[in-house]
C-alpha cells in the first residue's frame, strides 16, 4: 500500500495534511508520533473506516498494490485491509464464533471452519489457552485474551493488510508480550501496521518506522536506522523521551512533504 | 460567659435540627409512597385471586370443568357448563396472529431507525411513533368497525370470511395497535448495542445488511423476544378494539376468517348482564384470574430473558 498527498479533515479541522508513506509488503510499519498527531486517522483511512465518520473529508491518493482504494467499493477494500482497535472488541459470542464471524457472515461457502479456526488462532499466539474452551463466550476472556481473539478474528478473514490502532494500549505486560509474539509471527504473511505509544515496542516488532508530528510525517525510514541515527532533531527527542519540544514544522522532511504549510 | 456559649448554641443548633429531618422526610414521603403503591399491587391481586377461585370455592364447580370446549353461563337456557377454553384459546391464538403479523413490520422499523435511517428522519420519526401510540384503543376499534370489517365482509368471500368480524380482524387491529410498542422496544435493543461492535464487524469486511443479519440480530435477541412479548401483552390486556371487530362468539377458534371471543372481550361483554354473587358473574372473575396468571408469566419470561442476556 502506500499514501500520496493525503488529506484527511474532521469537518474544517484538517486532521492529516499531506501524508506521503509507502507501506512495505509483509513488513511491520510502526506509526508514532504525540496524542493528536493524526496516526489513528492515517490507520482508518487506510480501510476507509473515515467513511463511517460524515464530517470526514479525504482527498490524495491511497493505492493498494496499485489499485485505487477510494475508487474501490469499501466492502471490498476492507477485506483486503483488516484492522484491530485499541479497545478489545469481540462479539458477544463464543470463541469460536468470533473467530470464525467474518468468514461466515461474508458466506465464503462452507470451508474449512475448523482449519481457519485453528490456524488463525494459533498465529494469534491464543490457541493454546482456548482450544478447549471454544465454544464459551469470548466476553468471559481476559482483555489481553479478548485482544488476541480480536487479532485471531481478524487474519481468519485473511486481510492482505493488517492494521493496528494501538493494540497493547489496555494491556497487561504479559499480553503485551504475547500480542508482539503474534505480530512477529504473522509478519511476512501479511502487511501489518500498528500504531503504538510504546516506542521500544515500535523498536521491537516494526521493520519501518515513521514518525508522525500535527499531521505530517516527519521522518519515515528502517527502524533500526531511525533509532540509530535520526536525521531530525524532533524524531530523536521524541524516540529518546516521548517528548517534542520544538515544534519540527517547517523543517527539512515536512518540506519534503508536497503540502503547502 | 456561661451563657454566651449557651446563646451559640441555640444559634448554631436549628442548622442541625434543620439538617436531619430533611433526610428523613425524602425517606418518609418516598417510602409510604412505595409502601401504599405495594400494597395496593398486593391487595389488587389478592382481591382477584379470592374472586377468581370464588367459582370453585362458593358455587363448586369443578376446577377441571374451565378447560371445558363450552360456555353456557345462563341458567335459563338449560344447564350450565363455564368452559373458559374458547376464551383462554382465543385470547392466544388472536394475540399470537398479531404478534406475527407485527413483529417483521416492527423489526423492520427498528432497524431501519437504527441503523439505516439519517439522523433527520430518525428526529421525525421518534416522535411519529409516540404520537401512534397515543392514539385510543376505541380509535383503532372504529377504524377497524368501520373500514376493516366491511371491506372484509365485501372482498373476502372467497378466503371463509363471512360477516368480516373475525380472529383474523381482532388480530389486523391489535397487531397495529403494538405496532409502536414492539418497535421502540426493539429500537432501543438495537441501539443497545455497542457503536465499537458494529465498526469492528464492518472492519472485517461484511456489508451493512451482513453486520445486521449476524451480528444485531444475535447480539439483541433478548431485548426482540422482550420487545415481542411486551407486544403480545398489551394485545391481551386490550379489550374495547378487539371486542368492536372480532364477532364475540364464544366458540373454539378453527378459522382465522370466523367470530371468535377473547378473555377481555368476554368480560366487558357480559358485565353489565351479571349480578354480584351469581356463578356466571365468578366466572368472569375467573376469567380475570387467568389474564393475570397470563400476563405474570410473560412478565417472568422477559425477566429470565433479560438477566440471562446479561451484561453487553
Amino acid at each position: 500500500m502506500r499514501t500520496d498527498g493525503l488529506r484527511v479533515a474532521y469537518g474544517s479541522k484538517e486532521v492529516l495534511r499531506g501524508i506521503d508513506l509507502p507501506i512495505a509488503k509483509g513488513k511491520v510499519t510502526a506509526l508514532v508520533g504525540p496524542s493528536g498527531c493524526g496516526k489513528t486517522t492515517l490507520l482508518r483511512t487506510l480501510n476507509r473506516l473515515t467513511d463511517l465518520t460524515s464530517t470526514c473529508s479525504v482527498s490524495g491518493i491511497v493505492t493498494i498494490d496499485g489499485e485505487d482504494c477510494m475508487a474501490m467499493d469499501p466492502v471490498l477494500l476492507r477485506r483486503r485491509v483488516g484492522m484491530v482497535f485499541q479497545k478489545p472488541n469481540v462479539f458477544p459470542m463464543s470463541i469460536r464464533e468470533n473467530v470464525l464471524y467474518g468468514v461466515k457472515a461474508r458466506g465464503n461457502g462452507k470451508t474449512e471452519y475448523a482449519e481457519i479456526l485453528e490456524s488463525s488462532l494459533r498465529k494469534a499466539v491464543i490457541w493454546d489457552e482456548v482450544k478447549d474452551r471454544l465454544d464459551e463466550s469470548a466476553l468471559a476472556l481476559s482483555g489481553g485474551q479478548q485482544q488476541r481473539v480480536c487479532i485471531a478474528r481478524t487474519l481468519a478473514t485473511s486481510p492482505e493488510v493488517v492494521l493496528m490502532d494501538e493494540p497493547g494500549a489496555s494491556l497487561d505486560p504479559r499480553s503485551t508480550q504475547l500480542l508482539e509474539e503474534s505480530i512477529l509471527a504473522i509478519r511476512g504473511d501479511f502487511t501489518v501496521v500498528i500504531v503504538t505509544h510504546d516506542i521500544p515496542q515500535a523498536h521491537r516488532v516494526s521493520d519501518f518506522l515513521a514518525f508522525l508530528y500535527d499531521g505530517r510525517v516527519v521522518e519515515f525510514g528502517e527502524t533500526r536506522q531511525l533509532f540509530a541515527e535520526p536525521r531530525e532533531h524532533a524524531t530523536k527527542e521524541y524516540l529518546e523521551g516521548g517528548l517534542v519540544t520544538v515544534p519540527p514544522v517547517g523543517n527539512v522532511a515536512a518540506a519534503a512533504v508536497p503540502v503547502s504549510a | 460567659m456561661e451563657s454566651d456559649i449557651a446563646t451559640e448554641m441555640a444559634a448554631v443548633r436549628p442548622e442541625r435540627v434543620v439538617l436531619a429531618p430533611g433526610i428523613d422526610v425524602a425517606r418518609r414521603v418516598t417510602g409510604a409512597a412505595a409502601t401504599v403503591v405495594v400494597l395496593l399491587v398486593g391487595l389488587l391481586l389478592a382481591f382477584i385471586a379470592w374472586n377468581g377461585i370464588a367459582l370453585f370455592r362458593h358455587s363448586g364447580v369443578p376446577i377441571l370443568e374451565v378447560f371445558a370446549p363450552v360456555w353456557q353461563p345462563d341458567p335459563t337456557s338449560g344447564e350450565t357448563t363455564y368452559g373458559l377454553l374458547p376464551f383462554i384459546l382465543g385470547t392466544l391464538g388472536v394475540v399470537s396472529v398479531a404478534a406475527a403479523l407485527a413483529a417483521p413490520l416492527s423489526l423492520g422499523l427498528a432497524l431501519f431507525m437504527a441503523e439505516v435511517a439519517p439522523p433527520w428522519a430518525r428526529r421525525v420519526m421518534q416522535p411519529a411513533m409516540e404520537v401512534f401510540v397515543g392514539i385510543p384503543s376505541v380509535v383503532y376499534g372504529w377504524l377497524g368497525l368501520t373500514v376493516l370489517v366491511p371491506f372484509l365482509a365485501a372482498n373476502g368471500k372467497w378466503a371463509g370470511f363471512t360477516s368480516g368480524f373475525s380472529w383474523f380482524a381482532g388480530s389486523l387491529v391489535l397487531a397495529l395497535m403494538i405496532l409502536p410498542t414492539v418497535s421502540s422496544v426493539a429500537y432501543d435493543s438495537f441501539r443497545a448495542v455497542p457503536p465499537d461492535l458494529r465498526t469492528a464487524s464492518l472492519a472485517l469486511g461484511t456489508t451493512r445488511w451482513q453486520t445486521i443479519r449476524h451480528l444485531l440480530l444475535p447480539a439483541s435477541g433478548a431485548g426482540i423476544v422482550t420487545a415481542i412479548v411486551l407486544g403480545m401483552m398489551r394485545a391481551a390486556g386490550e379489550a374495547l378494539a378487539v371486542q368492536m371487530v372480532i364477532g364475540n362468539r364464544p366458540l373454539i377458534p378453527r378459522s382465522l376468517f370466523q367470530p371468535v371471543t377473547t378473555l377481555t372481550a368476554q368480560i366487558t361483554l357480559d358485565m353489565g348482564n351479571t349480578v354480584a354473587g351469581e356463578t356466571w358473574n365468578e366466572a368472569l372473575w375467573t376469567m380475570g384470574l387467568v389474564l393475570v396468571t397470563m400476563s405474570f408469566a410473560a412478565v417472568v419470561l422477559v425477566r429470565l430473558l433479560t438477566r440471562r442476556a446479561g451484561p453487553r
